[in-house]
């Protein structure tokens, strides 16, 4: 009894908690989040509820994370690839409107000197103009915003010397964020050093969501196809809203040459590259686990610790160190090449030098894996079929080709499957090596001619000044199309049962 | 061994050994070298693989102690590398405990309960697992974002949210671990229930017993993963004392500040530790990573 109500009373302090949230969120009209953490709870409680849904209570966690974070993520980026969202087009409209409206001007019609004063009360400012002085009531100086501080005509200016000019400087971060209140409803700052002005709406709206600026009387329009404030000649005011842009980002990676060409340069060289491992990774992995499998060989403990090192150093260090050791001006890797050849290959600057040296990295880091799948597999070969095969005068090559491949090729596939689509996405690898360089000349988004489709990504999103989150979705899109075919084929060749 | 032997049997063997040998060289030059850079003086020091003037400067660095040159100059760690490396273990064993713990459970309904869309539910979690990280950050950035804004514990630059954010990852762990308890006879757990026991207690007292030796497995490769997860880490985390390893360490090697002698030292010292766990629990591993992929 008492474990029921403790059941119920802990089930229903979390779902309070889990609909506050949702509140939360859906009075920041975060309707996607309200909406996503909605359904998680409904459903949790769903599962604790009812008793037909008993095996899902297993399953719900490990479903909910794949939910939350690779589900959820992955459709809000395929949403995200149909709009212009970008660090121009952050906004919603409504706040971009807001933005714009509270941007000020400062007249120059209404300026005025000043003189700060020092008094025990505080600080007091007087603003001199023809008309007589306005001033202020004793106030503190700090950074940052603050209420804005009244001035009147009727208060008297408080005797002795204002502050020095050079006193004045000093404070003039907390001076540029003051505000005064002039009796008539004028808001002042800061102008100058030496004086204060008016501020002024820079926009005022009129009927229709149309913003005119009050200095230049130029009207601006919404554009919902753009996203952006424009006048009639065209002029934008920054920042836009995020629109709806249909398949315009996926026509811009066909069309556009500027992305077409480094596109599809990246795309060839992400395909060259995650084969080229696959390949090299597995011969060198086979050939060492059929050296590590044979009986003749002394001392295999010791062999297969050290073949398996690269695998157990962290792959972010072994990749920095790599980093450093291809340095073309101190690497020790060019130093030896030097002293033995007399060359010294500009591994970072040349573009087939620096994806040799991304392939030589890689392969270093993948054969372990290769190596130790070959030695399972080996083991479940019988051995009388090498027997067989000896009688019969049949020599390593022959074993090989005849024996061993054919047997282990059935389960590897999928493996192989699986690490080809893992260096089709291996981001951190180019992320710590290269980074993407050296770049690909006449491309308008940051592309390089070692970057793979998702550092490429990675770059448009995250790294350029224009942060074209929108195009960066749409090619993510392309992607996950790519390599979610690959893992159907994968699981048709496993002939997984479930 | 009643293996039928060829006369050039003495000179293959020779040869493999002298080959194995030779690659086995080239293979630890890289680490060799960094571990003779750690103990060079200064950041741009050339010599040869034993250092003729060994320094202690860059490992008094990475221990966080400030280090007195000849001329008497102090020099300041450039980075909090222990702290890092503490980040990176926190996070690592908080996260793969709760993976071990939600993927088993979930790993046992799929290999002994019979519910709707389980095949399915098993199918997409591998296809959507496929979707790179990478590219999924914007999403995750503007979630955690938003619920930081509410909880303050799992917002952005917290290691709450990368505890959480790791929990995604899950898809690869229930395969394995299905495919084990699939190789697990059902009778003993179909006998404690004729006696009696719940679903519950079946699996927590018979079937948990069993699979001691592949939740290893599983708990050393959600380690190694989430402590080698680079891209989510490097979004969420900002602040300095804040970040893992995998995302400090490429702080050294900026080109405007190449401070190659202190990463050396600072990867040997946070590089080891792993490395040595890794070859310790190598047995299981290989083990693991057959497991799971072959029987399916």
């Amino acid at each position: 009894m008492t474990r029921a109500i403790l059941k119920w009373g802990v089930l229903a302090v979390l779902v309070g908690m889990a609909l506050y949230l949702i509140v939360a969120l859906y009075a920041q009209r975060e309707f996607v989040f309200a909406m996503l953490f909605l359904v998680l709870t409904a459903s949790a409680v769903a599962v604790l509820v009812s008793k037909r849904l008993y095996a899902h209570r297993y399953i719900y966690p490990a479903v909910a994370g794949m939910g939350l974070f690779v589900i959820f993520p992955l459709m809000y980026a395929v949403g995200i690839g149909f709009t212009n969202y970008s660090a121009s087009n952050l906004l919603s409209f409504e706040r971009v409107q807001e933005n714009l409206l509270s941007r000020t001007y400062q007249s120059e019609s209404a300026r005025y000197n000043y003189d700060l004063y020092k008094t025990d009360a505080g600080y007091v400012i007087v603003l001199k103009s023809d008309d007589g002085e306005l001033v202020s009531e004793p106030f503190e100086l700090e950074d940052g915003k603050v209420p804005p501080v009244e001035v009147s005509p009727t208060a008297t200016a408080p005797t002795g010397e204002p502050l020095a000019f050079r006193d004045i400087i000093k404070q003039r971060n907390a001076l540029g964020a003051l505000r005064l209140q002039a009796p008539d409803g004028r808001e002042l700052s800061m102008a100058s050093l030496r004086a204060f002005a008016t501020i002024k709406p820079l926009y005022e709206k009129s009927g229709n969501d149309t913003l005119t600026n009050t200095r230049t009387g130029v009207t601006y329009f919404p554009n919902q196809d753009t996203g952006f404030y424009e006048s009639a000649d065209g002029d934008k005011l920054v920042p836009g809203w995020t629109v709806n842009a249909g398949f315009d980002n996926y026509k811009r990676v066909i069309t556009d040459p500027s992305i077409s060409g480094p596109f599809m340069q990246i795309f060839v060289w992400t395909l060259l590259f995650s084969v080229g491992t696959v390949v090299f990774t597995l011969v060198l992995g086979l050939l060492l686990a059929n050296l590590l499998q044979w009986d003749q060989i002394r001392g295999k403990g010791f062999y297969r610790t050290m073949l398996i090192l690269p695998y157990a150093v962290p792959a972010f260090i072994s990749i920095l160190v790599f980093k450093g050791l291809f340095n073309q001006n101190f690497g020790e890797i060019n130093l030896v090449l030097e002293s033995l050849f007399g060359i010294r290959p500009d591994w970072f600057s040349d573009p087939s030098m620096a994806r040799t040296m991304i392939l030589i990295v890689n392969t270093w880091l993948g054969y372990p894996y290769m190596m130790l799948l070959c030695m399972g597999l080996l083991q479940s070969i019988p051995r009388d079929l090498y027997e067989a095969s000896a009688m019969d005068g049949a020599g390593p090559i022959n074993n090989l080709m005849n024996i061993t491949f054919p047997l282990i090729l059935k389960p590897l596939a999928p493996l192989l499957i699986a690490s080809f689509a893992f260096n089709f996405n291996n981001f951190v690898l180019i992320a710590l090596l290269t980074g993407g360089a050296p770049d690909i000349i006449g491309a308008s988004t940051p592309a390089g001619t070692t970057d793979l489709l998702v550092s490429y990504t990675y770059r448009i999103a995250f790294q350029d000044s224009g942060q074209n989150f929108g195009l960066a979705a749409a090619i993510a899109t392309v992607i996950f199309l790519v390599v979610g075919a690959l893992s159907l084929i994968n699981l048709k060749l496993s002939k997984i049962k479930v | 061994m009643a293996m039928v032997e060829p006369r050039s049997t003495k000179y293959r063997v020779l040869a493999s050994h002298l080959g194995m040998l030779c690659f086995i060289a080239l293979i630890l030059f890289p680490l060799l070298m960094v571990i003779s850079i750690s103990f060079r003086s200064g950041n741009f020091a050339t010599g040869s693989l034993l250092p003729e003037v060994p320094s202690l400067e860059h490992w008094s660095l990475a221990l966080g102690i400030p280090y007195t040159d000849d001329a008497g100059n102090v020099v300041q760690p450039p980075f909090p590398v222990l702290l890092w490396l503490w980040n990176s273990i926190k996070i690592a064993v908080i996260s793969s405990l709760l993976i071990l713990a939600l993927s088993t459970t979930a790993a046992y309904a799929f290999a002994r309960m019979r519910f709707a869309g389980k095949g399915f539910v098993l199918k997409s979690m591998l296809i959507f697992q496929m979707f790179p990280p990478v590219l999924s950050l914007v999403a995750l950035y503007a979630l955690f974002n938003e619920i930081g804004k509410h909880i303050s514990w799992l917002g952005l630059n917290t290691h709450g949210a990368v505890i959480v954010a790791s929990l995604g990852g899950m898809a690869l762990h229930i395969w394995t671990i299905k495919g084990y308890f699939d190789s697990i006879d059902r009778s003993l757990e179909e006998a404690a229930i004729v006696d009696g026991a719940t679903t519950w207690q079946a699996f927590r007292y018979i079937l948990l017993p069993l699979s001691v030796p592949i939740l290893m497995v599983v708990f050393i490769l959600a380690f190694i993963m989430t402590i080698m997860e680079y891209p989510m880490a490097s979004i969420l985390l900002v602040d300095t004392d804040k970040l893992t390893l995998a995302v400090g360490a490429q702080q050294y090697l900026y080109e405007q500040n190449y401070l190659w002698g202190d990463f050396a030292a600072a990867a040997v010292l946070s590089g080891l530790p792993i490395t040595l766990v890794f070859l310790y629990c190598q047995r299981w591993i290989v083990g693991g990573l057959t497991a799971g992929g072959v029987k399916g």
